[in-house]
């Protein structure tokens, strides 16, 4: 890909962009469609797009597999998490409504926490399989 | 502080599935493999100790609900604990929990040091995906954890010391997305007849619409799925080599608890969604599931007589052991029922003791053929005689758990005056014991090759050893006590077959 | 012309069935392992399928509120479908993995050729 400086250009300005539309997703998704599923996957993508560009190993030093991996557990960590903190509040698993001072305060850092988690292990996990298959 | 404990309490059905799930990724994390280790067996016990406080529950006080996210039900997702579900829990946590202490060596000997810790994640996942399928009353729900558990015991049987190990799991992959799949199907035709997935609310609104192709078409789609995925004859062909080639700690934990699970999940849907009467009357089922019960124990029993792999000698016996459970759901009488869930539990104690007991011999020998087996029995005596003992419970003799099933059995199928069916469980009992008597003979009654491995070995060590044991002894105890066991069944049947209209 | 209209009336299904039906064709008869797994993709979006048009409403909108609409899709059936497209996804990268596993072990993803290998090495033992 060395010499193909369009493809170069376009994808530094492009990949910029891509992520900060993965984060708009990611955020937005409890007032419009959106959500962790999708901004992960367009997360990934972004940075799979950098690494086929510019080499797997040029994205391995942006995020080396121990801290993709890390992520993808600690985004499940996260997920689960929040529903245990719901059960220590005194609501049952999940139950969001008892996290904030009132049911939709409580329903809306619920739903952002738990999409993080979503997002953070779908993201990683995109760019691991990414990994694992350029690794052969 | 009892305040504090009551609370833990109510949230039981919620923290069984919570805390193995919170434990994978916490296994990945770690990845140094005993702390691993040590982390999921805590877990396991863990997973125990709720099972059996559900299951007390339930005896005492019916069934618990327990509505996700506080969303109630039939919105929300139920967690919905009966006696028959609190069974199945505890024997899937039970299995996990003496399997773990057994696996620490094995697995250290027959899986990659790196892949350690992945392998307790992924352990972890099995757990939760077979805990939550048992516990969840929400029709997608099933699909959701049968899928975790699928992916991840795909995973564990493909960390297989041999090559034969991949192939396998590629094929057992390949018929249970298959399998999953159809039971989505299933899942899906009913929402669109019903507008629901809750069970409990499909129970209810299934009479209306029961006439309708839809409604048939799906429990068709269902009853193929989930026969893949529990293994019933013919559709077992993923079974034998997955089980054969998966490190020995996973075919232990794998025979005792996957495939009860498929079958608990049949029960199900059979019972409490689409309810005996529409099973029996609409759909046949008797015609259909005694010749494939039947034929399976019969084929399976066959093959496995003539195996050279002791480990997949089990795989076949394991077919035609679901196909006793499969007769004994084909019956469709509370006698039956009470044989097919016994018999859930009295195999997977069975099962999974004879698969530890080849374990401690592939950890000494490395070779489970039954010509390597030569001699064996001598060097290796507790270990043999753990095998022994499994194996005269397998064959269904007196004083072990494997009569109890066998005589309720016998028992359901003479209520029907069907003398045929009776003598062939007994003729298929004679069959284990040949092929039992196979690997004993091999054992006891042959010589070791001078200088080979088998002529040195050295007993198992103690942490194998004891969970084998606890397992004998257990096979021996609830065969003469049968209390325990049978009269949980006895209630989970009368639950099932009760919840006809 | 009421076959036609009887056809068409139930267009989705009859997609649905046909890639149902490819697809299992694909499984079961294909010996690649590769395009085993591709088969199953086209399986499992058949049942996406299934789902996704089960949810629509004739008239209706993407269930986004909004005070303009009065009639929307049932987004239950596209949530559920969402999560197997996940599972989906899994399955396809986990079968994917394997096969390259099997082709490092056997140099080779053709089922036969694997079942060959497997019967060699069975023989020498």
């Amino acid at each position: 890909m060395r010499h193909h400086i369009i493809v170069r250009v376009s994808t530094r300005i492009l990949v910029a962009f891509i992520l900060l539309f993965a984060l708009y997703v990611q955020f937005h998704g409890d007032f419009g469609p959106g959500g962790g599923f999708q901004a992960g996957v367009i997360f990934g993508a972004g940075c799979i797009l950098y690494g086929l560009v510019f080499g797997v190993d040029a994205l391995r030093v942006v995020i080396p597999d121990a801290i993709v991996r890390s992520i993808a557990a600690l985004g499940v960590l996260l997920f689960a998490g929040v529903g245990v903190v719901a059960i220590l509040a005194g609501g049952n698993f999940l139950d969001y409504s008892v996290l904030g001072q009132t049911p939709t305060a409580g329903q809306h850092l619920g739903i952002i926490l738990i999409e993080l988690g979503v997002g953070m292990t779908v993201a990683s996990v995109v760019i691991l399989l990414y990994y694992a298959f350029t690794n052969r | 502080m009892i305040a504090q404990s009551l609370q833990v309490g109510a949230h039981l059905p919620a923290l069984q599935v919570v805390v193995p799930l919170l434990a994978a990724p916490v296994c990945a994390l770690i990845q140094r493999p005993r702390v691993a280790w040590a982390t999921a067996l805590a877990v396991s016990v863990l997973a125990l100790l709720m099972s059996s406080a559900l299951l007390e529950r339930t005896l005492v006080a019916g069934p618990i609900s327990y509505a996700l996210g506080g969303w109630a039900a039939p919105w929300g997702i139920e967690y919905r604990v009966d006696t028959v579900n609190a069974f199945v829990l505890l024997i899937v946590s039970l299995i996990s929990t003496l399997v773990l202490p057994f696996a620490r060596d094995s697995v250290e000997q027959e899986v990659r040091a790196d892949r350690i810790g992945l392998f307790y994640t992924a352990w972890m996942l099995c757990l939760t995906g077979l805990l939550g399928i048992a516990i969840t009353g929400d029709a997608f729900n099933v699909f959701v954890f049968l899928e975790i558990s699928s992916l991840s015991s795909y995973v564990l049987i493909s960390l297989g010391s041999e090559r034969r190990a991949l192939v396998a799991a590629f094929r057992y992959l390949v018929m249970g997305t298959v399998g999953a799949t159809f039971i989505l199907i299933g899942v899906g035709l009913l929402y669109t007849m019903t507008g629901t997935l809750n069970m409990m609310d499909l129970a209810e609104r299934i009479g209306a619409v029961e006439d309708t192709r839809a409604v048939k078409v799906a429990f068709v789609f269902l009853t193929v799925g989930i026969a893949i995925k529990m293994a019933l004859f013919p559709l077992h062909a993923w079974l034998p080599n997955a089980y054969t080639y998966a490190p020995s700690a996973v075919t232990a934990f794998l025979a005792g608890s996957a495939t009860k699970v498929a079958v608990y999940v049949w029960l199900r849907f059979f019972f409490t969604v689409f309810g005996a009467d529409y099973a029996i009357e609409s759909m046949s089922m008797m015609l259909l599931m005694l010749p494939l019960a039947l034929s399976g124990i019969v084929i399976a029993s066959l093959v496995a007589v003539f195996q050279n792999d002791a480990k997949r000698l089990l795989a076949y016996s394991s077919v035609a052991q679901i196909g006793y459970m499969a007769l004994g759901i084909g019956l469709f009488s509370t006698t039956g029922l009470t044989a097919a869930i016994v018999h859930l539990f009295n195999h997977a104690i069975i099962k999974t003791v004879l698969f530890m007991a080849l374990g401690c011999i592939l950890l000494r020998t490395g070779s489970v053929r039954i010509a390597s087996l030569a001699g064996i029995g001598r060097r290796m005596p507790w270990t043999m005689a753990a095998f022994v003992f499994g194996a005269m419970s397998l064959v269904g003799v007196p004083l072990t758990v494997g009569f109890i099933s066998k005589w309720y059995l016998l028992l359901a199928a003479l209520e029907f005056g069907w003398w045929p069916v009776a003598a062939l469980v007994v003729a298929t009992s004679l069959l284990a014991a040949v092929y039992c008597g196979r690997v004993v003979e091999a054992a006891y009654f042959r010589d070791p090759q001078p200088g080979s491995i088998q002529a040195h070995a050295r007993e198992a060590p103690l942490t194998m050893l004891v969970p084998v044991w606890i397992l004998i002894a257990a096979n021996i105890y609830l065969g003469i006590d049968t209390d325990l066991t049978v009269d949980v069944a006895r209630r989970a049947a009368v639950i099932l077959i009760g919840a006809v209209p | 012309m009421s076959l036609l209209s009887e056809i068409f009336a139930y267009f989705n299904y009859w997609v649905v069935v046909i890639l149902i039906m490819l697809g299992m064709y694909v499984v079961m008869a294909n010996p690649n392992l590769v395009k085993k797994v591709i088969g199953l993709n086209i399986f499992q979006t058949a049942v996406f399928i299934f789902y996704i048009s089960m949810g629509e409403i004739e008239g209706g909108t993407a269930p986004i509120l909004d005070d303009a609409f009065t009639r929307y899709a049932n987004p239950l059936p596209h949530v559920l479908i969402l999560t197997a497209i996940v599972v989906g996804v899994a399955t396809t990268a986990l079968a994917l993995a394997l096969a390259v596993r099997i082709y490092r072990a056997y140099e080779s993803v053709e089922e036969d050729e694997i079942d060959a290998e497997d019967a060699r090495a069975e023989v020498q033992e």
